[in-house]
């Protein structure tokens, strides 16, 4: 029963990542890579301060999108979970809310351009609210515009496993903490909280590792002006230098499993689900 | 009913914006791609017309729009059925404990996990470096079934979890065949879940585009058709496309959601009369 799915994973997960580990020891000449084993590409990478700030980059990515999206995601877990008092209102609303995940990522990124251009909607409602006199220049091809696009297309998932979690939080576990005399806050910080933590860990994961993997968005919305390990690799690739590529690819797989293991000991996913 | 506090309608109000900041860009470039024929990228519209549309269906200089629309629609079936299949078998396994069951899983977490850019270069070198050609119904096919089994598997086992095994061993005392009971016990029963497998399996293959990137060859599908336009085109053109590929989506999920929706009220009508007599 179980052997297409064990096939297709060893195929096409277990031997490419055993394929980039042994090329990343090989050697790169302009048009060819050849067979070696040499450390040098790990010397070239660790070697290079460009290395750390991009890493350092990558994190700083990371944290701030978690920091938004566990915010965002939360509260409309929250208010999915605990306001809406319909079976049926709650499917729809959940579902007005998970409904971009199955639209294209690119166009959603595209459709910033209208808004955070020089002479876009954003520019000009400042300008005609006589927040700012010229046009901003950093909305478009930016940080920010970076982290605007990660928390717009990665919010989903936090909300989707905070809200699944809640749902299954007994109710009168709520109303013995009011009964108690717990008030609206209490209740949220030392009861709602602890119990939806399986879901806060599991969309922290899918969170972290999209935005560490990522070379698309950082990509377009920065316009090519900052970089992330993503980016690191995609350069090499496209100036078909594999092996520096593959051993980039490793260390950031490194980086990815070593953050989830630590997140993990927190929480079983299997029985989450 | 306890009256609404006070934070339910500053709740309200951030669960607004929410959905706004979430579907307004969309809708935002669902409008301008009706831009006039001198319009730009932006507002102000320069008029309303369907100018940018027919120029989508002309203009053919930039890439084959409808040969890649066409892959992307082949590929999400193969890889929605492929998905479909795979994930009911593994979900079945996976309710018993099998050497290497431990292995497996993790696996599959790894496959949801790590960065699509390795799925994409390890494939890439994998049928490199063996001499094959990368095609996007081979290479970009399987690079693109490391995303969509997961989330298979997920589902399934959540099914799985709240599956009541008592319905099987009715079915095995009255005699069932294992085969028989899969059959007409439980596949009936996990039936509209199977919906929502194979809609994550067309819609995640049809927008995937990291992991398609390296593996698709030279013909491209059409999320990489839309990549590489926005690096060389600069009008609405670009939007219009948007526009239709998202309309495209969203019929998809509104197929799938109205099938789930039918099967369950179909399922509630023609439900079981066991202890009815009685």
């Amino acid at each position: 029963m179980v052997s297409p799915l064990a096939l297709v994973l060893f195929f096409f997960l277990v031997l490419p990542i055993i394929l980039i580990v042994v090329v990343s020891f090989w050697r790169a000449t302009e048009f060819s890579i050849i067979p070696a084993f040499e450390w040098d590409n790990y010397e070239f990478l660790f070697g290079s301060p460009v290395t750390y700030k991009v890493f350092a980059n990558t994190f700083k990515y990371a944290f701030i999108t978690w920091v938004f999206t566990l915010f965002t995601g939360f509260t409309v877990a929250y208010y999915l979970a605990f306001h809406i008092r319909s079976l049926t209102w709650q499917v729809a609303l959940f579902l007005l809310c998970t409904i971009p995940f199955w639209t294209s990522n690119i166009i959603r990124m595209i459709s910033w351009i209208p808004f955070l251009g020089r002479n876009g909607i954003a520019n000009s409602a400042l300008i005609s609210w006589g927040i700012i006199d010229e046009p901003v220049e950093w909305l478009l091809f930016s940080d920010f515009a970076v982290i605007l696009a990660f928390v717009h297309l990665y919010t989903l998932f936090m909300v989707v496993p905070i809200f699944n979690t809640m749902m299954r939080i007994d109710k009168s576990l709520i109303e013995a903490a009011r009964d108690a005399g717990a008030n609206g806050v209490q209740i949220l910080w030392n009861v709602i909280i602890p119990l939806s933590k399986p879901g806060i860990m599991i969309g922290t994961i899918f969170v972290v590792t999209l935005v560490m993997g990522d070379f698309i968005t950082v990509r377009f919305m920065s316009g090519s002006q900052s970089a992330n390990v993503g980016r690191l690799i995609s350069n090499d690739i496209a100036l078909l230098q594999y092996p520096s590529a593959s051993a980039t690819a490793i260390v950031l797989l490194f980086t990815v499993l070593i953050t989830i293991g630590i997140m993990l000991r927190f929480v079983d996913i299997r029985k989450e689900l | 009913m306890e009256p609404r506090s006070r934070s339910f309608y500053a709740l309200t109000a951030f669960f607004g914006v929410f959905i706004l900041f979430l579907y307004g860009p969309t809708i935002t470039i669902g409008i301008l791609s009706f831009q006039g024929e001198g319009g730009g990228l932006t507002f102000p519209m320069r008029g309303v017309s369907f100018y940018w549309f027919f120029d989508l269906f002309e203009q053919q200089a930039v890439g084959d729009i409808w040969g890649s629309f066409r892959r992307s629609i082949v590929l999400g079936l193969m890889v929605m059925v492929t998905t479909v299949v795979v994930s009911v078998m593994g979900g079945l396994a996976f309710r018993s404990k099998f050497p290497g069951s431990g292995v497996l899983f993790y696996l599959v977490i790894t496959a949801l996990v790590i960065p699509s850019i390795l799925i994409s270069l390890g494939v890439g070198l994998l049928f490199s470096q063996s001499g094959l050609n990368v095609h996007w119904s081979t290479s970009g096919f399987g690079a693109q079934l490391t995303w969509t089994l997961p989330f298979g598997l997920l589902i399934m086992f959540a099914v799985f979890n709240r599956f009541d095994k008592s319905f099987e061993e009715a079915a095995r005392d009255l005699g069932a065949t294992s085969w028989q009971t899969l059959r007409h016990v439980v596949l009936p029963i996990i039936a509209p879940s199977l919906i929502g497998v194979a809609l994550f399996g067309f819609t995640l293959s049809y927008d995937e585009f990291a992991r398609t990137l390296l593996t698709s060859g030279s013909y491209n599908t059409l999320p990489l058709e839309v990549y590489g336009m926005t690096t060389n085109v600069t009008s609405p053109v670009l939007y219009a496309l948007g526009t239709l590929t998202t309309l495209f989506s969203l019929l998809i999920i509104g197929a799938f959601l109205g099938t789930a929706v039918l099967v369950n009220r179909r399922r509630a009508r023609k439900g079981s009369d066991a202890g009815k007599a009685i």
